[in-house]
């Protein structure tokens, strides 16, 4: 029987030779990861112990991950009293893959996972994070749930009642023509099949476009599946995702190269011609209302922001120095840009990516999810605009309804700083 | 019988039903009072305590698109509502069932504020107009976990069969 590459996985961890589609597993958990919610999870973990008698432990702290990166530093009292309670939790339960908020360890979730080589091909990884998905670009079944149901993998080490899901096969094909990228794919790709486009199934990557792709860019379009509802986005392991491991996240053990069978069934093909696509801008409110840049260039911009789980890395602050050297932030707008995570940040100046994007005015935050999600950190004014690498602009997305997101990539943000409006780079801004 | 006190568009997200600047505020005891603060019409009518129990809000399609925050669940239970839209997105469906939060999937439904519903097994039925809706019922496995009373009593019964 032929499987796709989630159920190849899904039947390994439910301890079977195959798995159909719509059946009901209960799949063993290799990663479990949380952060500042964490809070409400250690809330429904109690929860579920109380009355039992038994003593409060979690099922493996080996495969538990806790990543502070929602709120650092913390924007509250109310955060720095949820984060203290995490911090005594971890040392009690013994968890050791915990990332307090320090310049040499911290960053968000999504980034610390790969960097530090907590995740690998074959793997099932639940996150109390929708943007979960951003795992399986190496190769992993990876999905957000809810607290309760983490609480739950805290209790058991598995998921329970897990129906297998279909999978949508996407095929990018070419080459991505100068100053398109993969953000521009992952637009376009959730336009075409629309917010709920992939709801409760998977996508599963294929073709020479994503061969040729680095994990950078994987990430970015694994993260994003969730904006069409996918369950997970997922990309065979290959070379590159060898060599990320070894090379970046320095891992020595095997690593167990799964992938598809040839003629899986599908629950459908979506082809893409990626050399046809042009810089995609996704407007207010819904990350599927996308357009080329052309039908929105001119609009104004307040605030350009870089980073993210979706656009936070190396490459997208070298995109951003490469076309920002030597000029200037226009005068009515801010740019903020925050890497995402510490080694990042390290990395980004010793390369002198800072330095350059500080003289043209723009304004470095510490690792995090910054204005990401509108708790601090950046919230627009009523009636200003903003433009944005992070991967949703749902309405008061950014710490306000009265304001608008336009989200884009790193090369459309950085021209579009120079001119304070929505500017396409391939005119050399 | 319960009645529809507000309508909704199509892919009303988390961010919507719960603003992230909340998300410190776990307790489902304090979460309602922030449920669609962004809206500010049914916040108000909302915390009015004027809204019997039960009462239903209707939605289009992918009603509770976005993030994995459970609050958004946890706040709409603590007002008693019941949501029935044209379907859920994932994330959002699961943490319904698992906080009991009652959700009803009706893909073709058609009616309006004002309007009584009566929802029964497999439809649902508009009172006002007299039209009838197929309902799309939850998995099996979803609908253990409600009749377990949620999925913290389903997971203690779990663990201390383990135990
Ligand atoms: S950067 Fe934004 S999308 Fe990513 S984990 Fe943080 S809040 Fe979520």
């Amino acid at each position: 029987m032929k499987q796709t590459l989630v159920q190849k996985i899904l039947a390994r961890a439910s301890g079977k030779q195959f798995v159909s589609v719509g059946e009901i597993i209960e799949p063993k958990v290799d990663l479990a990861m949380s952060h500042e919610n964490g809070a409400l999870v250690m809330n429904q973990f109690q929860a579920i112990y109380e009355g039992t008698g038994l003593e409060l432990k979690v099922w493996d702290p080996n495969r538990i991950a806790i990543i502070f990166d929602h709120r650092v530093p913390a924007e509250s009292k109310k955060t720095a009293t949820n984060q203290k309670k995490i911090r005594n939790f971890v040392n009690t339960q013994g968890i050791k893959k915990f990332h307090d908020i320090r310049g040499d360890e911290m960053g968000i979730c999504h980034q610390i996972l790969p960097e530090y080589g907590y995740v690998r091909p074959g793997y099932v990884v639940v996150g109390t994070d929708s943007h979960t998905t951003s795992h399986g670009a190496l190769g992993a079944f990876a999905f957000g749930i809810g607290a309760t149901e983490m609480a739950a993998v805290w209790t058991l080490g598995s998921v329970l009642n897990v129906p297998v899901p279909p999978t949508i096969k996407v095929i990018a094909e070419g080459k991505f023509a100068p100053f398109v990228q993969p953000k521009d794919l992952i637009l376009y790709l959730i336009g075409k099949i629309t917010a709920e486009g992939a709801n409760f199934k998977v996508l599963e990557f294929h073709g020479s476009a994503i061969k040729s792709m680095d994990t950078s860019g994987r990430l970015t379009i694994s993260n994003m599946s969730v904006e069409a509802g996918a369950t997970s986005g997922i990309v065979p392991p290959d070379e590159e995702t060898l060599r990320y491991l070894r090379e970046v996240a320095g891992v020595k053990e095997n690593i167990d190269m799964l992938s598809p069978d040839e003629d899986a069934e599908y629950d459908s093909v979506v082809n893409i011609d990626v050399s046809s696509i042009e810089p995609q801008i996704a407007c207010p409110h819904t990350v599927d209302n996308v357009k080329p840049v052309s039908a929105v260039e001119g609009v104004e911009i307040q605030q350009i922001v870089i980073g993210s789980c979706t656009n936070g890395r190396l490459d997208d602050l070298e995109t951003a120095a490469n076309i920002l050297k030597g000029k200037k932030v226009a005068r009515n707008t801010r740019m903020l840009i925050f890497p995402a995570s510490t080694r990042i940040y390290q990395e980004a100046m010793e390369k002198g990516y800072l330095s350059t994007l500080l003289k043209a005015g723009a304004v470095i935050v510490n690792p995090g999810c910054g204005p990401c999600l509108g708790i601090h950190q950046g919230a627009l004014g009523d009636g200003e605009v903003a433009l944005s690498t992070t991967n949703r602009n749902f309405k008061g997305r950014m710490g306000n309804p009265n304001s608008e997101v336009y989200l884009c990539s790193p090369a459309v943000a950085a021209a579009s700083a120079i001119t304070g409006k929505i500017t396409d780079p391939r005119k050399g801004a | 019988m319960a009645k529809i006190i507000y309508k909704l568009e199509d892919d009303i997200s988390t961010d919507i039903i719960y603003p992230g600047r909340y998300m410190a505020t776990v307790l489902p005891t304090e979460t309602p009072q922030y449920c669609f603060d962004d809206m500010a019409d049914l916040n108000k009518m909302l915390n009015s305590k004027e809204v019997p129990a039960g009462s239903i809000i209707l939605a289009g399609k992918n009603f509770g698109c976005g993030s994995s925050r459970e609050q958004a669940a946890s706040t709409l239970k603590g007002h008693n509502l019941i949501i029935v839209a044209k379907n859920f997105a994932r994330i959002f469906l699961q943490n319904s069932v698992n906080l009991g939060l009652q959700t009803v999937s009706c893909p073709d439904i058609e009616a309006n504020v004002g309007d009584e519903l009566e929802i029964l097994e497999g439809k649902v039925i508009n009172k006002t107009s007299g039209k009838s809706f197929d309902t799309l019922p939850l998995q099996k496995a979803q609908q253990e976990i409600v009749d377990a009373g949620g999925l913290i009593a389903y997971t203690r019964k779990r663990l201390l069969e383990k135990a």
